[in-house]
C-alpha cells in the first residue's frame, strides 16, 4: 500500500531533480563545449552542440592574451590570504561570542550581524579612501585586508561552539588547557565541517570577485584572474567567445578540482549545516 | 594533605542563594560522599571546589592551600562528569594524554603514563578509537582514565554512573571503591541515590536544599539520623512516620525492618515498645524479603519481614509492633531528632492503640 502510493511521488521527484539538475548544469556544459569550438562554429545558426572540430588552441590564446600565470598567481595569494586572515579572525570572536558573558556582547554581535547584511557596492568608497591613505591601492594588500574579518564566518562558527557541551570545556580546564588551547584544539576540531563549508564559500567567493579588484587595481601586476578574462572580452573588436570560454573553464578549474576532491566532505558538512 | 575544607561557603545565582553557608571537613583519604534530592545544590558546591564556579562567599581550601582564586587546573583535582566530556574530536590516547601534555610532560612519558592508565581500566585496545566508537561503559572508563592519569590529590565524581544500566553501575561501584583504596587519595562523589552513597562513602554528607543536614559514616546515618529528612531519605523504604498523642508536637518514627508483623490481633505482651492493629493492603514480595503495606489508624505504614517467617495475605487483620529501642522521635516542628526521656516513658505494648 505504502510503497504503491509514494512510487508515483518518488517518479516526479526525480523529473523535479533532473529538470533542475540540467538548469544549472547547461550554461556550464555550454561553456565548456564552446571553449573548444572554432569561431565560425560559435556563430554558427542553428548552434551545434557537439564541436565539429575539437580546437584546443583556444587555451593557449587565453593564456597568451596577458600575462596569466601573474593573474592566477595574484587570485591565488589573494582567496588563500582572506582565507587565513578570516580564520584567523572568525575563531576567536566566535569562541567569545558564543562562551563569554561581557557587556555590550549583545550589542557586538547585533552589529556583526549588520555587517552580513550590507554589500560591498555600499561601502566601498571609505575602505577605498583608507586604502588609499595607507597607500596600499593597487597591491594585493588592498584586496585581502578589507575581507580580513567575516561576519558569516563568525555567525556560523558561534553556532557551532555554541552546540558544545559546557562540561567538555570545562574538563579542559581542569585539564590545564589554556582558553588559546581551548580555541583551536578542542572548539575548531569540532567546528571542522562548518569551518570546511565556510572555507569553501569564502574561497568560492574570493576567487571569482571581479568587483572589488576592479575597483581598487589598475595595473596587470595586482589584477586577477576574473579581471584577465574580462580584458579578454574587451580586446580587440568582436568577441572571441571561444577563447572567452576557455579563459573561464582556466577560471573554474581550481574549483572544479576542489569540488572532486572534497565531494563527500562537502556534502556532509552541507547536511550538517541543515540539521 | 589533600584534606578539603569549606568554610561557610556560599553560592548564590542572581541572588538566589543555591548553597547556604556550608561547612565541611573532608579528611584525606577519605571517599565522601554528598548526597540529597536533585537540586539541593550537590552539583554547585562540586564545582565549586573544582573552581568551575565561583564562590559568592567563604573558603575554600585543598591541603593548606586557600584556592578560592586559584584556576581549576592548578588545584590538582581531577574531575569526572556525568556525560563524561570527553573530547570528541580526540582519540582515547589523546583524550587521555590531553591534560599530561598541557603540563608540559615529556612524550615518552607521557606515553608510558598513558599506556599504564589503559591497561589499568581495560582500555588497550582502544587507544585509537573515538568517543562516538565506545560504548557508555567504555566512555566512563576512559573518563576515569583522564582524571587518573593526572595522579590528583583529589578526585572530584559528578554521579558517574547515573548514564550506566543497572548491571554496569554495580560493577562500577565495586571497581571505583577498590580503586579508592588502591590509590589512597581524597574522593568526592556526587550522587543522589541514597544506595550508591551508603555503599560506597565512608564519610556522608546528606544535603537539603542548600545545607547540610549530616555528616556521618553510613552506620552513624542509618542508626542515628538528627533530623526528620535525613531519617527518611536513608533507607529504602523510608522510615515510618507517624503521630504521637502521648507527647505534644512529637512524632514517632520507626524503620520498615524493625516493625514486627502478627496474623493475630492480640496485643503481644513481651517487651517495651508500641503496638498498632491494622490491615494489609498490599505486599510485594522482594525474594528473600517482602513488604507489607499496613492501613492503621496511623495512615499506611511499611513494615519489611523476612520469607521465612509464612506469608501474611492481603486483607488479612494484623498487629505490627515495634520494640522501644527501634523508636525515632522527632520535634514536630523543627524535624529535629528528640533524645533520651521518651524511650524511658513510653507505655508497654498495647498502650499506643
Ligand atoms: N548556572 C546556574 N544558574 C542559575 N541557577 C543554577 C545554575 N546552576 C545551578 N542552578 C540552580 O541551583 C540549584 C542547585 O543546583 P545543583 O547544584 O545542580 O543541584 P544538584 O546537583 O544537587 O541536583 C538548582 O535549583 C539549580 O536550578
Ligand atoms: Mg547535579
Amino acid at each position: 500500500m505504502h510503497r504503491l502510493a509514494a512510487y508515483p511521488l518518488k517518479i516526479v521527484e526525480r523529473i523535479l531533480l533532473i529538470v533542475v539538475t540540467l538548469v544549472f548544469v547547461f550554461p556550464f556544459l555550454w561553456m565548456m563545449l564552446t571553449a573548444f569550438k572554432t569561431l565560425p562554429e560559435v556563430f554558427r545558426f542553428p548552434p551545434t552542440f557537439l564541436p565539429e572540430i575539437w580546437d584546443f588552441s583556444n587555451f593557449m590564446k587565453a593564456w597568451e592574451s596577458g600575462p596569466f600565470l601573474r593573474f592566477v598567481f595574484n587570485s591565488f595569494i589573494v582567496a588563500v590570504g582572506v582565507l587565513i586572515l578570516q580564520f584567523l579572525t572568525a575563531v576567536p570572536a566566535a569562541y567569545a561570542f558564543a562562551r563569554y558573558r561581557f557587556p555590550g556582547r549583545n550589542l557586538l554581535f547585533g552589529i556583526t550581524l549588520i555587517a552580513l547584511m550590507i554589500p560591498p557596492q555600499v561601502i566601498f568608497l571609505p575602505i577605498y579612501v583608507q586604502m588609499s591613505g595607507w597607500g596600499l591601492v593597487n597591491t594585493l594588500w588592498s584586496l585581502i585586508l578589507p575581507y580580513g574579518a567575516s561576519a558569516f564566518g563568525i555567525f556560523l562558527l558561534r553556532q557551532s561552539f555554541m552546540q558544545v557541551p559546557d562540561e567538555v570545556i570545562e574538563a579542559a580546564r581542569l585539564d590545564q588547557a589554556s582558553e588559546w588551547k581551548i580555541m583551536w584544539k578542542i572548539m575548531v576540531p569540532i567546528a571542522k565541517p562548518v569551518l570546511v563549508t565556510f572555507g569553501l564559500f569564502s574561497f568560492i567567493y574570493h576567487w571569482n570577485d571581479y568587483f572589488w579588484p576592479l575597483i581598487m587595481t589598475n595595473s596587470d601586476a595586482v589584477r586577477t584572474l576574473p579581471m584577465g578574462i574580462a580584458m579578454l572580452k574587451a580586446s580587440e573588436g568582436g568577441k572571441i567567445w571561444n577563447v572567452i570560454m576557455a579563459g573561464n573553464v582556466i577560471l573554474v578549474f581550481p574549483i572544479l578540482i576542489i569540488f572532486f576532491f572534497a565531494q563527500r566532505h562537502i556534502i556532509r558538512a552541507f547536511i550538517y549545516q541543515s540539521k | 594533605m589533600a584534606r578539603v575544607l569549606l568554610k561557610q561557603v556560599v553560592k548564590a545565582f542572581q541572588d538566589q542563594p543555591v548553597v547556604k553557608g556550608l561547612d565541611l571537613t573532608i579528611p584525606n583519604g577519605s571517599f565522601t560522599v554528598l548526597v540529597g534530592p536533585s537540586g539541593c545544590g550537590k552539583s554547585t558546591t562540586l564545582r565549586m571546589i573544582a573552581g568551575l564556579e565561583e564562590v559568592t562567599d567563604g573558603e575554600i581550601w585543598i591541603g593548606d592551600r586557600k584556592v578560592n582564586d586559584v584556576p581549576p587546573g592548578k588545584r590538582d583535582l581531577a574531575m569526572v562528569f556525568q556525560n563524561y566530556a570527553l573530547y570528541p574530536t580526540m582519540n582515547v590516547f589523546e583524550n587521555i594524554a590531553f591534560g599530561l601534555q598541557n603540563r608540559g610532560l615529556p612524550r615518552q612519558e607521557c606515553k608510558s603514563l598513558v599506556h599504564e592508565i589503559a591497561e589499568v581500566v581495560g582500555l588497550t585496545s582502544y587507544l585509537d578509537r573515538k568517543p562516538s566508537e565506545l560504548s557508555g561503559g567504555q566512555r566512563q572508563r576512559v573518563a576515569l582514565a583522564r582524571a587518573m592519569v593526572k595522579k590528583p590529590q583529589v578526585f572530584l565524581m559528578d554521579e558517574p554512573l547515573s548514564n550506566l544500566d543497572a548491571k554496569l553501575r554495580n560493577q562500577m561501584r565495586v571497581e571505583l571503591t577498590s580503586l579508592h583504596k588502591q590509590l589512597g587519595s581524597t574522593f568526592i562523589y556526587v550522587t543522589h541515590d541514597q544506595v550508591e552513597a551508603m555503599t560506597m562513602g565512608d564519610q556522608i554528607v546528606v544535603m537539603n536544599e542548600g545545607r547540610i543536614q549530616q555528616v556521618a559514616s553510613p552506620v552513624e546515618l542509618y542508626q542515628d539520623p538528627t533530623n526528620l529528612f535525613v531519617a527518611q531519605f536513608i533507607g529504602s523504604p523510608a522510615m515510618n512516620i507517624l503521630s504521637w498523642e502521648e507527647e505534644e508536637s512529637c512524632l514517632l518514627g520507626f524503620r520498615p525492618e524493625k516493625g514486627r508483623i502478627a496474623a493475630t490481633i492480640q496485643p503481644s505482651t513481651e517487651e517495651k515498645g508500641i503496638s498498632l492493629r491494622g490491615k494489609v493492603r498490599s505486599r510485594e514480595i522482594l525474594g528473600a524479603e517482602v513488604l507489607y503495606y499496613v492501613d492503621t489508624r496511623k495512615g499506611q505504614i511499611i513494615v519489611k519481614a523476612n520469607h521465612d517467617v509464612e506469608l501474611i495475605a492481603e486483607d488479612e487483620d494484623v498487629r505490627l509492633s515495634v520494640a522501644a529501642k527501634d523508636l525515632y522521635f522527632f520535634d514536630e516542628k523543627t524535624g529535629m531528632r528528640v533524645m533520651g526521656q521518651h524511650v524511658h516513658s513510653l507505655p508497654l505494648a498495647g498502650g499506643a492503640v
